[in-house]
C-alpha cells in the first residue's frame, strides 16, 4: 500500500540503531529544553497567539508588504530580484556569482537554499561551495541532504563525525572531544572562508519598514560568510515578512523557545544594504532574492496557514514518527510534520502522498508549534485530495467502500460482524491472535485480543430484549 | 442496573465498534456507570461506527454519508455517550466540519456535537460523579491517549475517577501523553513505523512496574496490549470503565473474552 521508495526509506532507518540514538541525542534535548523555556514563559500562550496574528495579517496583505520591503531594502542599496520557481532563484544566484567572476561561494545555513537546490545549481555551474554551518559542513563532507531543519547533521553521530573529518580535514588533530572536532572544522574552514568572492545566507525575517535582512545563528558563521565576501547574497521566501521590526523580535522570542529552548541565539544579525561609504566592512552589492516557489499557491489552496511556518524544528521534535524514521525517509528537503505539508507542495503529491498519510494525527505537533499552526487538519486535507485524485491503492478503496456498505445498513451488518467475530475466533489460542489472514499488518509485530463471543449488540439484546 | 428509573438525563449510548466487536464489558461498564451517575441509558440499535476509517483515510464523501447516519440515529438524545476519546472527537469535532456551514446538515451535525459527551468526562465534568465503594487491589498506570487528551482535553477526569477506587494506586507513565502508534489505520497502513513507536511505549509501560494499563480508548489499549503480550509482559490492560465499575477482577483485554 506504500510507496516502494517510502517503504524502503523507512526500513532504512528503522534497522539503523545509530541513527536512533542520534536523533533521540538531539530531539530528546530540544524536547526538555523547550519545555523548561515555555513552562519559565507566563505569557507563552498569549505570545503564541501574538505570533499567529502577526503571520496571518503578513499573509493576508502579502502585496503590500513585499512591495513596501522592495522599496525600502532598495532605497537602502540592496538589489531585489523576484523568483517564481525554484529554477528562477537558481538562475538569478548562480547569474550574480558569475557576473561577480567568482570561483569560490561560502553558504550559511539556509533551508530555503535547500529547498530551490541551490547546491545543486552551483556544482552545475563548476562554483565551489564552502559550507561555513558547522553541521552543514559535516553533511557537506558526507555528501548527505540535512536531516532536520535546525540541526541538518542531526543523523550523524559524534563517533562518526570524527570519521568523516579524520577521512576530510587536512589537519584533524586528536578529534577526542566535541570541542577539538570544532577547532579541526575551523581549522579547515577559516581560510576558505576569507577567500570567497560571494556569500550567500538566508532569512529568517525580511523587515518591510526598514529593507532589512533578520538573520539568527549559534555560531556566527553567517557573519563571516556575510561581511568578508564583495558580494553578499540572500535567498529567502516571501512568507519571511514582518512589517517591522518590533514583530520581528515577537517572533524571534517564539522561535528561539521553540527551536532549542534557549532565551535568543548567540547572534541575531540585521543586514541592510551594502557596505556604505565609511562603514568598515561588509560587501559591495547586496542582492536579495525573494522566492515564492509555490507559496502564492499555498495561499490559494487552503494551505494559508502554513505559511505562518518559523521554521524552528518543534513539530519534528515532538513527532513520534520522525524520532523513529529521522528526516531522510521523508525523502523532501522539509521533514516532519511541517515536510508533510510542504513536500508535496513542492514535489507534487503524486509519489509523495504517503508523507500526509504517515502520521497518527496525535496533535502534539500543534500543541507545540509556536504559531499555531494546525498541521493535523492540513495533513487531512492532503488526505482528501489524494483520495479526490485517486492516488489512495484499489485494495483500500474497495474495502472502505464495503465497510461502508456494511455501516450504512445495519441489519447486514449485525450477521457481518458476528460471522467475522466467529472466524477471527478460528485463531486465536488463550484469548489471543498471533496469525490471521489480511492481519499481517498487525499481527507481525503485535498479537490481536480476541474479539468477544458475541458482539455487544447482540449480548445486549439478549439481556435487555426491550432496550 | 436497577429497576426503579432514575430521574437523570436521557442518554443515548453510543458504544463504538471496536467495543462492539472486539470488548463489550465496556460497553456494560458504561452501562452501569451512567446508571450509577443517575442517567438513563437507552443505547440505539441502529448504531455502527462513528466513520473513523473513512474520514482519516481522506473519503470525505464515505465520511459525509456515516456521519449521517449517527446524525439520524442520535437526533433525539439530550446526551449522547461515547466511551472512547478518538470517537467522541469524531463526532463533537470532525463531524461539523463535513458540512458546509448553513446547510440544515451543518446545524444537525453542530446540535450533534453539543450534546456529544466523551463518557469519563461526562461522569466528571457534567454529573460530577465519582465512584464510591469500588476496590481494586492493583498498581496500575495510565496512558492518556492523544484524541482525548489534545482534542477533548481529557486528563484530569480518569485521574479523578480512579482516585476513587480503594485499594488502587497510579504509577506515573513516562511519556504518558506521548502518542503510542496506533493511529487507527496508520497501525496497519505503516506497520514498522507503529511497532517502533508502540515498542517503546512498551517498555516505558514495564518500567513503571505496574499490573495494569489502564486507558480511555480501545485502540490503543489494544494496540499497547498486544504489544505488550507479544513481549511477554505480565501488564494487562483494561479500559477505565470497567475499573470503576467494579469489572476489572474478570479476565483482561486477550485474556480470553
Ligand atoms: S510548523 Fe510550527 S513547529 Fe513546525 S517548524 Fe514550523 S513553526 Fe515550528
Amino acid at each position: 500500500m506504500t510507496q516502494p521508495a517510502f517503504a524502503a526509506r523507512v526500513d532504512r532507518a528503522l534497522a539503523d540503531p545509530d541513527l536512533k540514538r542520534a536523533i533521540e541525542r538531539t530531539t530528546g534535548t530540544a524536547r526538555s529544553k523547550r519545555a523548561a523555556a515555555v513552562a519559565a514563559w507566563p505569557d507563552f500562550a498569549a505570545a503564541r497567539e501574538l505570533g499567529r496574528d502577526i503571520k496571518d495579517h503578513v499573509t493576508a496583505n502579502l502585496d503590500h508588504y513585499l512591495l513596501t520591503f522592495e522599496r525600502n531594502a532598495t532605497a537602502a542599496g540592496a538589489i531585489v530580484h523576484w523568483a517564481r520557481t525554484a529554477q528562477e532563484a537558481c538562475d538569478i544566484v548562480v547569474g550574480i556569482c558569475k557576473a561577480a567572476g567568482a570561483a569560490s561561494v561560502t553558504r550559511a545555513k539556509s533551508m530555503l537554499g535547500e529547498e530551490i537546490g541551490l547546491p545543486h545549481a552551483l556544482a552545475d555551474a563548476g562554483i565551489e561551495r564552502v559550507e561555513t554551518d558547522l553541521a552543514e559542513h559535516i553533511i557537506q563532507l558526507a555528501g548527505d541532504p540535512p536531516s532536520h531543519i535546525v540541526w541538518p547533521a542531526l543523523h550523524k553521530t559524534r563517533e562518526q563525525v570524527a570519521a568523516l573529518f579524520r577521512a576530510h580535514h587536512h589537519d584533524p588533530g586528536a578529534l577526542a572531544t566535541v570541542a577539538a572536532m570544532v577547532a579541526s572544522a575551523r581549522r579547515e574552514l577559516r581560510r576558505r572562508f576569507m577567500a570567497a568572492d560571494v556569500g550567500i545566507s538566508g532569512a529568517n525575517f525580511l523587515i518591510a519598514d526598514t529593507g532589512a535582512v533578520c538573520t539568527v545563528t549559534n555560531e556566527g558563521n553567517a557573519e563571516l560568510t556575510t561581511t568578508p565576501p564583495r558580494v553578499h547574497i540572500v535567498t529567502a521566501g516571501i512568507e519571511k515578512l514582518v512589517p517591522s521590526t518590533a514583530h520581528a523580535m515577537s517572533l524571534l522570542r517564539l522561535l528561539v523557545r521553540s527551536a532549542t529552548g534557549a532565551e535568543v541565539t548567540q547572534y541575531t544579525t540585521f543586514h541592510c544594504g551594502p557596505r556604505r561609504p565609511g562603514d568598515a566592512d561588509g560587501p559591495t552589492a547586496f542582492h536579495i532574492v525573494l522566492v515564492d516557489n509555490g507559496r502564492s499557491r499555498m495561499l490559494a489552496e487552503g494551505l494559508a496557514e502554513m505559511l505562518r511556518c518559523l521554521r524552528c524544528g518543534a513539530c519534528l521534535n515532538h513527532c513520534v514518527v520522525f524520532r523513529q524514521i529521522g528526516g531522510h525517509a521523508y525523502g523532501g528537503t522539509y521533514p516532519g510534520p511541517m515536510g508533510a505539508v510542504l513536500t508535496p507542495v513542492l514535489d507534487g503529491l503524486a509519489g509523495t502522498q504517503d508523507l500526509p498519510h504517515a502520521c497518527t494525527l496525535n496533535g502534539q505537533c500543534q500543541e507545540v508549534c509556536p504559531v499555531a499552526i494546525p498541521l493535523p487538519t492540513l495533513l487531512r486535507g492532503w488526505r482528501e485530495r489524494s483520495w479526490r485524485e485517486g492516488l489512495e491503492p484499489g485494495v483500500v478503496r474497495g474495502s472502505l467502500f464495503a465497510w461502508r456498505f456494511l455501516v450504512l445498513r445495519p441489519a447486514l451488518y449485525r450477521p457481518a460482524t458476528a460471522l467475522a467475530l466467529r472466524v477471527m475466533r478460528l485463531f486465536a489460542r488463550r484469548g489471543w491472535i498471533a496469525r490471521m489472514p489480511l492481519a499481517g499488518g498487525w499481527t507481525r509485530h503485535r498479537d490481536l485480543p480476541s474479539p468477544a463471543r458475541q458482539t455487544f449488540m447482540a449480548q445486549l439484546r439478549q439481556r435487555r430484549p426491550s432496550a | 442496573m436497577s429497576d426503579k428509573v432514575p430521574e437523570g438525563p436521557r442518554v443515548g449510548l453510543f458504544v463504538t465498534c471496536l467495543v462492539d466487536t472486539m470488548r463489550p464489558p465496556i460497553g456494560f461498564a458504561a452501562i452501569a456507570l451512567l446508571e450509577a451517575a443517575g442517567c438513563r441509558v437507552e443505547v440505539p440499535r441502529r448504531q455502527t461506527c462513528c466513520g473513523q476509517p473513512a474520514l482519516n483515510s481522506g473519503d470525505r464523501a464515505g465520511a459525509v454519508r456515516v456521519a449521517q447516519h449517527t446524525i439520524e440515529l442520535l437526533a433525539s438524545y439530550p446526551h449522547v455517550v461515547v466511551p472512547s476519546g478518538s470517537c467522541a472527537a469524531t463526532i463533537r469535532l470532525h463531524y461539523p466540519t463535513l458540512f458546509d456551514a448553513g446547510t440544515a446538515w451543518h446545524r444537525r451535525a453542530t446540535d450533534l456535537a453539543e450534546r456529544t459527551h466523551e463518557l469519563l468526562s461526562y461522569l466528571v465534568d457534567v454529573r460530577q460523579w465519582l465512584p464510591a465503594g469500588v476496590a481494586l487491589n492493583a498498581r496500575a498506570t495510565y496512558h492518556d491517549s492523544c484524541s482525548g487528551l489534545r482534542e477533548l482535553g481529557i486528563a484530569a477526569q480518569p485521574r479523578r475517577l480512579l482516585a476513587a477506587v480503594a485499594g488502587l494506586s497510579l504509577a506515573r507513565l513516562e511519556g504518558a501523553d506521548t502518542c503510542c502508534g496506533f493511529g487507527g489505520t496508520f497501525c496497519v497502513k505503516y506497520p514498522a513505523i507503529s511497532d517502533a513507536i508502540v515498542s517503546e511505549k512498551a517498555q516505558a509501560i514495564e518500567a513503571t512496574g505496574a499490573d495494569l494499563l489502564l486507558g480511555g480508548d480501545l485502540g490503543c489499549l489494544m494496540n499497547m496490549a498486544g504489544k505488550l503480550h507479544r513481549r511477554g509482559a505480565a501488564v494487562r490492560a483494561f479500559h477505565t470503565a470497567e475499573v470503576l465499575a467494579g469489572m476489572a477482577d474478570g479476565p483482561a483485554i486477550g485474556d480470553g473474552a
